[in-house]
């Protein structure tokens, strides 16, 4: 009886997929919308990479939608693992090659996440991308010596004045121009770093916001294992 | 030449994949998932998409990686080549 209904199951989702497959003329981009961007994101948006100036300027919204679902489920991750105070300088120190190895890669992850961030409007990269190496940055040392740890105050301080930034932007812009999340100061030339208004802002805000999350749900996960082992 | 180039990422992606189910020890797994996702990165690079492959190659491959493997960590899934490695840690 199973067999036969897991017949009919992947008969009928064929059938589906075949339909679907159909309908789909291949080579033959279907919508439009991407061709209108590229034509006009360089003047309007002033952006060189204009993957950034769909994700914050045309589809600002859906960014801001991103960041509240991200919030939410490192917010959720967070209430899973409770709440319960980790014992105070539980683990000893990593070995001698993971100890030296945090010191140097600290400084270079943090180079090179606050870089993908500043040039997410010149170069491909952006806030989330350059957010996740900033977290990983701030997380080796943790991981290396694990009784020194991160305060979760100031990472909370961090994740909640780059959230509401990222929102006073954009209300500035509503009042300013009577659109929500509208770029702002200008297109600038395109391609220097100081362009695109406040694109960059936003991505700063962004980067922030992520890397401070991820890093706390990293510490979060860390620390309550140690309390328990 | 870019054919064959694909042919390698999504031969290294499937056989990564592959491992992932096979490889008893948890960890390995873990890394083979990683692979995929790097392998990924790679394919998205070729098909001139580098804003995903960058997120491919953050998320996927180095932050999802290290979650998974504090999560197997948590839930003690650990398995250690050496056991008395693992006991004198517990004793410590």
């Amino acid at each position: 009886m199973r067999n036969l209904a897991s017949l009919v199951f992947a008969a009928g989702l064929g059938f589906f997929l075949t339909v679907l497959l159909l309908q789909f003329g291949f080579g033959e981009p279907p919508m439009i919308v991407g061709q209108a961007i590229q034509d006009g994101a360089a003047e309007t948006v002033g952006a060189a990479n204009f993957v950034t100036s769909v994700v914050l300027a045309y589809r600002g919204i859906d960014t801001l939608g991103e960041l509240s679902i991200l919030f939410a489920a490192a917010a959720a991750a967070g209430l899973a693992l409770g709440s319960r105070r980790p014992a105070p300088a539980a683990g000893e120190d990593a070995g001698f090659i993971l100890r030296a190895g945090s010191d140097l890669l600290f400084p270079l992850l943090l180079v090179v996440g606050l870089y993908i961030i500043l040039h997410g409007h010149l170069t491909p990269g952006g806030g989330f991308q350059g957010g996740v190496i900033l977290a990983a940055a701030f997380f080796i040392p943790v991981l290396a010596r694990p009784s020194r740890g991160l305060r979760h105050s100031t990472l909370s301080l961090v994740e909640g004045f780059a959230g509401a930034g990222f929102i006073v932007i954009g209300l500035m812009a509503l009042l300013w121009d009577g659109q929500f999340l509208q770029p702002l100061l200008g297109t600038g030339t395109l391609g220097s770093l100081v362009s695109a208004g406040t694109l960059p802002m936003l991505y700063l805000a962004v980067g922030l916001k992520v890397g401070a999350e991820l890093a706390g749900l990293l510490v979060h996960l860390m620390a309550r294992e140690e309390g328990e082992a | 030449m870019f054919f064959w180039m694909v042919l390698v990422v999504v031969v290294l992606m499937l056989v990564a994949a592959v491992a992932v189910l096979v490889l008893d020890n948890m960890i390995a797994a873990v890394a083979a998932a990683s692979v995929v996702s790097l392998a990924l990165s790679v394919l998205f690079v070729l098909l001139r998409a580098p804003d995903v492959a960058m997120t491919e190659a953050a998320v996927g491959a180095g932050l999802s990686g290290l979650i998974l493997a504090l999560g197997m960590r948590r839930l003690g899934l650990w398995r250690l080549d050496n056991p008395s490695a693992r006991q004198g840690d517990r004793d410590a």
